[in-house]
């Protein structure tokens, strides 16, 4: 159970230089305990800089970040006990894999947090198996694994650290439809079965209708919208106007409407849709 | 009309290892490409995409069957490097990583490295690479450093260092899947345009279902093999196969299936989002709901 | 944004030192160092900053950016000074504390030195590295090295090297920069503990940038396979490196600078360097 909140955070790149960007401005933030959010915006929206302040990678320049109602960076001593707790994924996170064998590269966090041999072991194969590896592939070298499996083999050394916020900078990118649902059904799991907190960002709007609780659009270095997968699809006029797309399903319920066959404006998957089509006889009333 | 490019029952396996096997990556694949068309293959990751794609131009060479490039036997009896390096000169191809495909650190610079070296001479590649920054709408970058640019603009400007080299067909090998969807939208708008306005033959390898939708043709690989090949709608009918296959289909596609499994007449080979409704709109005007 | 490493401070622009032809750019610079080493007394040194000033018109670059590319040799500045200052012994001493004897001599040796070691840096990047893009003066350094080539130097697969390697370092410091935040993120710590413990810390980035720069560079051969690139034979250019008549020009001043300042230094009263 954590809870991780951030208050008013600003933060500037390259400061005093001629180029100097803001990539937050004044950002407010909750991520509820037990709850997967969604964090959706353009390359240079300030997503990605907001997701590395949650464990402390980044300072902010003002502002606060809270878990469990305490400040991060109130021992900046002990921010790697926060990187612990809040457990970060990168974007292509294959590329952290080094050591000689998939379980010493998922234990590598575990050892750093200084658990014992019998712990470390426990931790790795809990871990492999909410990311979906195979025993039989720890004893491999992480380079002799396939793309997928490499990306599912760095979330899992994320994983075995237990973490209580879970945090996933585009976790499918660039994967085949079929190992972009394998990996997020295995967060989702995990999620189930752990209670972590879980914040995704992703471009998909198809992958975070589908998997998200909660769903937090940022524009310019500012949190434009946040609400539940239908409420926020429900306002596609505005999603379009930042400039992002809402699913191709939201659309064509958009133009079913148009067509006099109203099942109303929150629709977000293919799913819900064709319930909702379907369900037969009395028209939704939005 | 003579296929531009045309595999005969081709296969291959990379070679062994020290420790590993040979591992067969295509098997008995046999596929036509008309010229001016744009064709998209889909597969999951490992079925042999890029296998293919790296054997169409002429990076690896097939173990067995027959590959013609513009009626050429590329694999027939002495054929040497030369004669490899003029078909060469016909087929270019879009990388997935854009940073691992820019050679110079000017953007007119790297579009310049193509033509410099066939040995085209240096007004006429001032000329080329002008045009092709052009085409791709990269003009006003020319004296840009490469490195600064997004994702979206990096890929253009690889297109435009094929485009600089005149040749008759791209292929991109899942040359969108780095992107964000702006970058993938100016990617895509890019080779539409390529493909509808100058001719150019495109074969586009892609996850993305939605990509695939816009082509001409579309080729399913699945384990090494041709799996299903069709145009759009024809592939993206049979949901069940594509699922199977570990693959999607639109989500125009997915909805109009289930309404059809609940017993209405639709089709199925709509990909618009608007098509899709009226074609709802028609099937249950039909059947008397609204 | 991290990556903005400063592999060539190129500022654009289309002044004379900019249209002056990368090879013989080269050349100059070494002219000037040269001049530079050659200023013995004060009023060569007065000349040569009358010529650093001139340059700096030349190149239309602004002073603050040169400034700010000083910065990162102030320490070695300060050390020169403090050494020279310290160690000179002259007939005039100006300070006394203890073992520590300061002489006006040392102190105007030390101002000199500061000055040439200024100077030098100041010269050079202003003639090569803020006004020649790298890719530019790769290709200087190849023509210039071209005669090699008929001895069997690999001369273009030199340049090529460089252009790529110029390409791509600012990719892989930010790779670094991402591989040193994952590690980080799951409890690497680079900042504390013992030195030996500290390069352990380095293992778990090392070892991903080596396998990714490798990745990389075949990604990038093929690249380079599929764009017909096959050695230098066959070559053209699509930027021709022209002389004009600024290059000449820019011979003559520093030919008019170096004897001056050989007249300075001839007849000249005033204190000598003694370095």
């Amino acid at each position: 159970m954590a809870e991780i909140e951030v208050k008013d955070i600003t933060y500037v790149y390259g400061k005093g230089a001629p180029y100097e960007i803001k990539a937050l401005d004044g950002v407010s933030l909750t991520f509820p305990h037990g709850q997967v959010t969604g964090l959706i915006g353009h390359t240079g929206s300030g997503k990605s800089t907001l997701v590395q302040m949650l464990n402390g990678l980044i300072k902010p320049d003002s502002g606060e970040i809270l878990l469990d109602g305490k400040s991060i960076w109130e021992d900046p001593k002990k921010i790697r006990d926060v990187r612990f707790k809040v457990g970060l994924v990168m974007q292509y996170p294959e590329y952290q894999l080094f050591d000689e064998t998939v379980a010493a590269d998922i234990a590598f966090g575990p050892k750093n947090m200084g658990m014992s041999p019998e712990e470390i072991k426990e931790a790795v194969e809990k871990a492999a198996h909410f990311a979906g590896l195979s025993s039989d592939l720890l004893e491999k070298s992480p380079f002799d694994l396939s793309g997928g499996q490499k990306r599912r083999a760095a979330l899992a050394g994320v994983m075995a650290m237990s973490p209580s916020v879970l945090v996933l900078d585009e976790p499918a990118a660039g994967l085949d439809p079929g190992g972009r649902k394998d990996i997020l059904d295995g967060i989702k799991k995990y999620q189930r079965e752990s209670g972590t907190t879980v914040v995704i960002v992703s471009h998909s709007m198809e992958d975070m209708a589908t998997y998200c609780d909660g769903i937090a659009v940022m524009a310019k270095g500012k949190v434009v919208m946040r609400g539940t997968p239908p409420q926020v699809f429900s306002r596609s006029e505005e999603l379009t106007k930042t400039g992002l797309d809402v699913p191709q399903i939201t659309k064509v319920a958009l133009s079913l409407r148009e067509c006099g066959i109203d099942i109303g404006k929150d629709i977000y998957t293919v799913k819900f849709a064709a319930e909702r089509l379907l369900s037969g006889g009395a028209p939704y009333e939005s | 009309m003579e296929p531009i490019i045309k595999a005969e029952h081709i296969s291959f396996s990379y070679p062994a290892d020290e420790d590993t096997k040979p591992r067969k990556a295509l098997s008995d694949v046999s596929l036509e490409i008309e010229k001016g068309s744009f064709t998209a293959i889909l597969g999951r990751n490992g079925s042999g995409k890029s296998t293919l794609a790296k054997l169409m131009c002429m990076i690896l060479f097939p173990d067995e069957g027959k590959l013609f490039i513009e009626g050429r036997d590329m694999t027939a009896e002495g054929i040497g490097e030369d004669d490899i390096y003029e078909a060469r000169k016909n087929v270019g191809m879009v990388f997935q990583n854009p940073d691992n495909q820019i050679v110079a650190t000017i953007v007119e610079e790297d579009v310049a490295f193509g033509p410099e070296n066939l040995g085209v001479p240096s007004a006429e590649i001032r000329r080329r690479v002008d045009e092709a920054l052009e085409t791709v709408g990269m003009k006003e970058y020319a004296r840009h450093a490469t490195q600064r640019l997004s994702g979206g603009q990096k890929q253009r400007i690889a297109i435009a260092g094929v485009l600089a080299m005149h040749r008759d067909i791209i292929i991109f090998d899942e040359s969108t899947a780095m992107l964000d969807p702006r970058g993938r939208k100016e990617v895509m708008d890019t080779i539409l345009r390529l493909n509808r306005q100058e001719g150019i033959t495109v074969i586009l390898i892609t996850h993305y279902m939605t990509e695939a939708a816009l082509a001409d043709k579309v080729v399913v690989m699945s384990d090494g093999t041709v799996a299903d090949t069709g145009t759009p709608g024809e592939v993206f009918s049979r949901v069940e196969e594509m699922r199977e296959r570990g693959l999607d289909v639109p989500q125009t596609t997915e909805l109009l299936w289930r309404v059809k499994n609940a017993g209405y007449d639709v089709r199925l080979d709509i990909f618009d989002p608007e098509e899709c409704a009226k074609e709802i709109a028609r099937a249950f005007k039909i059947d008397g709901r609204n | 944004m991290k990556a903005d490493v400063a592999v060539g401070q190129y500022c654009e622009g289309s002044s004379f030192l900019h249209k002056l032809n990368p090879k013989w750019k080269i050349l100059f610079a070494i002219f000037y160092i040269t001049v530079i080493f050659f200023a013995k007394n004060i009023f060569a040194f007065a000349l040569l900053i009358l010529s650093a000033v001139l340059l700096i018109a030349m190149s239309g670059i602004n002073v603050k950016v040169l400034l700010r590319g000083l910065r990162p040799i102030v320490l070695i500045i300060a050390f020169t000074a403090v050494i020279n200052i310290f160690w000179l012994r002259g007939d005039t001493e100006i300070f006394h504390l203890g073992f520590i004897h300061i002489y006006l001599e040392g102190v105007i040796n030390a101002l000199l030195i500061v000055l040439r070691v200024v100077m030098l840096v100041l010269g050079t990047s202003i003639i090569l590295t803020y006004t020649t893009t790298p890719i530019a003066l790769t290709d200087g350094i190849e023509q210039l090295l071209a005669p090699l080539a008929k001895i069997k130097v690999p001369v273009h697969e030199f340049s090529m090297m460089m252009t790529i390697a110029l390409r791509f370092i600012p990719t892989l410091v930010e790779e670094t920069d991402k591989i040193m935040s994952a590690q980080k993120a799951r409890g690497s710590d680079f900042s504390t503990g013992s030195l030996v413990k500290r390069a352990k810390a380095l293992i778990p980035v090392l070892v991903p940038l080596f396998i990714s720069a490798f990745r990389r560079a075949g990604d990038l051969a093929t690249a380079m396979e599929c764009r017909c690139y096959r050695g230098g034979e066959g070559r053209t250019r699509m930027n021709v490196l022209h002389s004009t008549w600024r290059d000449p020009v820019m011979l003559l001043m520093l030919c008019v600078l170096l004897t001056l300042i050989i007249l300075l230094n001839k007849y000249a009263p005033g204190y000598r360097l003694s370095m």
